[in-house]
């Protein structure tokens, strides 16, 4: 279930937008309405989503410290693993957003005959994660060729390096490979990896099937699936798009109008998703904040003001008398007229 | 709202990063590129959209006839005459202009095909 439903989901959407786009006349609801209606979701739901979490206050400093914390000045400790100052916190963020550290540290848990359960070093999902990312990154900013009129030269020396090695025309680019091999090792580790596959949810397998889509009408529509794809009308439709204008100045095949609402569809779903990971590793709590609760006190939003600190001597001031009486150790003795009180 | 110092313009540069395409055209879309077609002949090698959308992928199978299997076949079919399989010879015949023809498009959609690399491009 968890498996077919999203992907029967994936499906439908492919279904709704090749049916909905050969009828005459739903080239401006596929091509303009759908576009626009997605982007302005993603960019609202995105908007919304940040602030919410701006607006929960943090209760507690719970960095995660995976190292030597900073205790004495002549102890050496680990300034990435438990930062002290924002500036190793920066740091720290920044390693993470880049590299994905913190799945470098990714474990194996395996039960040997015992039992005698160990845990490996799994550094797969690293090098997955990293695969898909990076060249999911790649092929947007190629993309900009059809949004942006000139095309910057960043974005045609990019395209150029992606298609470098010159086979076939259109060129191949090593991108629609990698984002492949990424997208699938990721979607086989959730398949292959009991673990994984146990607490894996059709919320998992569904943004794997979508993207997976999204590149496969991509790759059709570049290579196999040609006909009808005059990329001249296609660039003047994203460009259009950007500036507000925009027109279909020919017939486009039906493969585009897939792509383009498999790529409204992922826009609209993200915000609302585990994709919002894009704006949340920004807002973790335990990796954005400082490993200082020694040197700093971090005050808690939550604290109603009216309620004063309450310390550990007025507690057994208030209740001393109390505590004497059932024999709990105090640290200030009662005095002579409270103990003849109490005896009383 | 808290840290909103830090998180409301890092949320502000991300929806300035996305619409970038906004802001960098300006509300220009441009010309439509009108690439220079030849007076003298009407018919081409395909039907016209399919020249539009499929003429690399013909060029890169001539490519590959030609140079792999060495088969220079006088058998482009073009109204009715027959034709060398060539970019040269029988593509630039009526298109004679690279800049007026090819790069128009090109440069538009930012392609960069690699004919030129061996081909030597019309002096203009």
């Amino acid at each position: 279930m968890k498996y077919t439903f999203p992907l029967a989901a994936v499906v439908a959407l492919v279904l709704f937008s090749w049916v909905g786009a050969s009828i005459p006349g739903m080239q401006y609801i596929f091509g303009i309405v759908v576009p626009y209606l997605a982007m302005g979701l993603f960019l609202g739901g995105f908007c919304y989503r940040v602030i919410g979490w701006a607006r929960s206050p943090v209760p507690f400093k719970i960095p995660t410290t995976c190292g030597q914390g900073f205790s004495l000045p002549w102890i050496k400790y680990d300034k990435l693993e438990a930062p002290l100052t924002t500036s190793q916190v920066i740091a720290r963020m920044f390693l993470e957003v880049v590299l994905f550290r913190s799945l470098w540290r990714n474990t194996k848990a395996t039960v040997y005959k015992g039992p005698k359960l160990t845990y490996e070093s799994s550094k797969w999902l690293w090098l997955f994660a990293m695969l898909f990312h990076y060249s999911f990154l790649v092929i947007i900013l190629r993309h900009m060729r059809l949004f942006l009129n000139p095309v910057p030269a960043v974005i045609s020396n990019i395209e150029f390096f992606d298609g470098i090695l010159q086979i076939g025309a259109p060129t191949m680019y090593l991108t629609e490979v990698t984002i492949l091999l990424g997208l699938f090792l990721l979607l086989g580790r959730r398949f292959f990896n009991r673990h994984v596959r146990y607490i894996s949810l059709a919320n998992d397998f569904f943004p794997l099937y979508l993207i997976i889509a999204i590149v496969l009408t991509g790759i059709l529509m570049r290579f196999f699936l040609r006909s009808g794809v005059d990329i001249i009308a296609i660039k003047r439709l994203a460009v259009g798009l950007v500036t507000f204008h925009p027109t279909i100045i020919a017939d486009i095949g039906s493969i585009f109008y897939i792509h383009v609402f498999l790529v409204s569809a992922l826009l609209v779903y993200f915000p609302f998703s585990k994709l919002m990971h894009m704006g949340g590793v920004f807002l973790s709590p335990t990796r954005n904040m400082a490993n200082d609760t020694r040197m700093r006190r971090h005050i808690n939003p939550w604290n109603d003001p009216n309620i004063k600190p309450h310390s550990y001597a007025a507690y057994e001031d208030e209740f001393r008398k109390d505590m004497v009486e059932q024999g709990i150790p105090v640290e200030k003795p009662l005095t002579a007229e409270e103990s003849a009180a109490a005896e009383e | 709202m808290y840290d909103g110092g830090k998180i409301i313009p890092g949320l502000i540069i991300f929806v300035l990063f996305i619409t970038f395409p906004v802001w960098y055209n300006r509300g220009n879309a441009g010309a439509v590129p009108q690439p220079e077609l030849p007076k003298k002949f009407k018919e081409c090698v395909l039907p016209y959209a399919d020249m539009r959308a499929e003429h690399m992928q013909l060029l890169n199978r001539w490519r590959d006839q030609v140079l792999r299997t060495g088969d220079w076949g006088f058998d482009v079919k073009i109204g009715d005459t027959m034709y060398q399989k060539s970019l040269m010879n029988t593509c630039m015949q009526c298109h004679t202009s690279k800049k007026k023809f090819c790069d128009r498009c090109h440069t538009y959609a930012s392609v960069k095909p690699y004919c030129w690399d061996c081909h030597i491009a019309p002096v203009e």
